[in-house]
């Protein structure tokens, strides 16, 4: 049994009036840490692309210029770490989903986002469609900076963050899920906050 | 009192605090009395975990602030946005409890049989496994020559500095401050570069053995300074600290 | 963000294989370069901990902590 080290509290509890829109296990922060796997890619833009995979084959693929050329929406957003801090009301802009996914023909049923670096996660299309995913390229009224995640991120606020692709580059289209990174390592597959699902089994 | 360097089962234990002391206006030592520490060596360090009474618990790294035979010590630098560190140099007095894991970290030790030349270079609070490594070194009888190139924001903020100016044959120290100019300074007063260490370090024909500890981009510039001067890689260990202080 | 190195999860790698870890020189499986672990770039305080080599950033280890047990991947290191 650890002993209590007196007086010691996490900075910051939950505000008054919030305490429904904090999962459990939870607490807010007014910050915006910034964790990461691995170094900070820095992808040109006249480099960046966003394609949508399966298996080997792209069935479609945006430039920069493309894809800020497609419809975007403004959101204000809560979102919770699987490391036990939650952010009220984030405001972002980025591109749904379906915008993306409309553009392909598939009958796909899970999606592995993949990013600069190496990262994967997986999600269900059921959960990436509908209006419950973005990929989101301004954060607080500016451009999404690289740290936390820019030029662009997936957005999926209704599940622990990690399954918000920082630098994401793109979709796989798949018929099962498979684990991504941290879903590899012990990680719940779905991932809802709600739920407390940190991890495999829960 | 050996034994460091066996290899035993690590895990978390209580550790009392016996005293703090300070040693600026935001950097505090805490002593510790934990009853199956196993010893340590010069340079290693020790991770210390808070609990809150709701059960979120917080863990950091701090360097031991004590050569081997000295009273386990740390040192704590307050981060104004630090969660564990205003804790630790505010709150905590004589007599609390705290949990530590330790010692760990061979990489970054020194025992007196690793001889030298020694060069030992800190930034702000990399400056504590270096004194821990200084006093290893007092306290041995050793000869091997070391210098010592410490850099802080202004001398207020230089740790340690009464114990650091009292002349030890075969030690040089050498103090760089980066935001003032104080009347009467006879150190450096600029940023750690290449010139600087150019004119303060051992020459690298004399294969010295170098320790540099502080913020990540402070040991970068100067692990990659000490390169370009010749220094062997190997022979160069490096301990970065996140952003401004502690890990 | 600054990243740390290999000898800010010393005490984490020496309680779950039991003996020193930073000195232990790791040959890196992407691009082979060999450098004590204590050297390597290290990224924790997220989900997991993850070791990267300094030279080609390849991942070296991931480490997780699942209810309680440690889960850990050596993969991305060739021998030690």
């Amino acid at each position: 049994m650890s002993p209590i080290s007196h007086g010691f509290r996490r900075r910051h509890a939950v505000p008054e009036g919030a305490a429904d829109r904090v999962p459990p296990g939870q607490y807010v922060t007014d910050g915006f840490p910034v964790l990461s796997a691995g170094p900070t890619p820095h992808t040109p833009l006249a480099d960046w692309t966003f394609s949508i995979r399966r298996g080997s084959a792209t069935l479609k693929s945006w430039s920069w210029q493309e894809f800020q050329a497609l419809p975007a929406e403004m959101v204000t957003v809560d979102i919770h770490c699987v490391t036990r801090w939650s952010k009220l009301d984030t405001e972002w802009r980025g591109v749904s989903v379906d915008t993306l996914l409309e553009q392909v023909e598939h009958d796909a049923a899970y999606v592995m986002a993949f990013s600069d670096g190496g990262y994967t996660t997986n999600l269900p299309l059921a959960d990436v469609t509908g209006g419950k995913a973005r990929v989101a390229f301004n954060y607080a009224g500016a451009p999404l900076e690289p740290e936390h995640g820019g030029p662009a991120r997936l957005l999926v606020p209704h599940l622990y963050f990690w399954k918000s692709a920082k630098w994401v580059r793109g979709l796989e289209l798949m018929d099962e899920d498979r684990p991504g990174f941290w879903e590899t390592y012990g990680y719940n597959m779905y991932g809802d906050p709600w739920r407390e699902q940190r991890y495999q089994g829960d | 009192m050996a034994g460091t360097a066996v290899p035993r089962r690590l895990t978390w234990e209580v550790a009392t605090v016996t005293a703090v002391m300070p040693e600026t206006p935001s950097v505090r030592t805490i002593a510790l009395d934990a009853p199956s520490w196993p010893g340590h060596r010069a340079g290693q360090h020790l991770d210390v975990r808070l609990t809150a009474d709701d059960g979120y618990t917080a863990e950091r790294s701090y360097s031991i602030a004590a050569a081997a035979d000295d009273p386990l010590a740390i040192t704590v630098e307050r981060l104004d946005d630090g969660e564990v560190s205003p804790y630790l140099t505010e709150d905590v007095h004589a007599g609390d409890q705290l949990e530590i894991r330790g010692p760990v970290g061979g990489y970054f030790a020194w025992e007196t049989a690793d001889g030298g030349p020694l060069l030992l270079v800190g930034g702000g609070s990399g400056i504590v496994p270096l004194r821990a490594i200084l006093r290893q070194r007092e306290h041995s009888g050793s000869d091997t020559p070391v210098k010592l190139l410490y850099s802080a924001r202004t001398p207020a903020d230089l740790i340690y500095r009464d114990e650091l100016d009292v002349h030890h044959d075969g030690v040089e120290i050498i103090y760089t401050i980066t935001r003032e100019q104080p009347a009467g300074w006879t150190g450096y007063t600029r940023r750690v570069d290449g010139a600087l260490l150019a004119e303060t370090v051992w020459p690298a024909g004399k294969t010295p053995l170098a320790f540099v500890c502080g913020p990540t981009s402070f040991v970068e510039t100067v692990a990659g300074g000490l390169v370009a001067l010749g220094y062997e890689p190997g022979r160069v260990k490096t301990e970065r600290f996140g952003g401004t202080g502690g890990r | 963000m600054d990243e740390l190195d290999g000898n800010a999860a010393a005490g984490l790698l020496q309680q779950i294989f039991g003996g020193e870890m930073t000195t232990v020189a790791a040959t890196c499986a992407t691009c082979g370069t060999t450098a004590p672990i204590g050297e390597s770039v290290l990224y924790a305080g997220g989900p997991g901990t993850v070791i990267r080599c300094r030279s080609c950033d390849g991942v070296l280890i991931v480490i997780t902590q699942v209810r309680g047990t440690y889960c850990m991947d050596l993969m991305g290191i060739r021998s030690m």
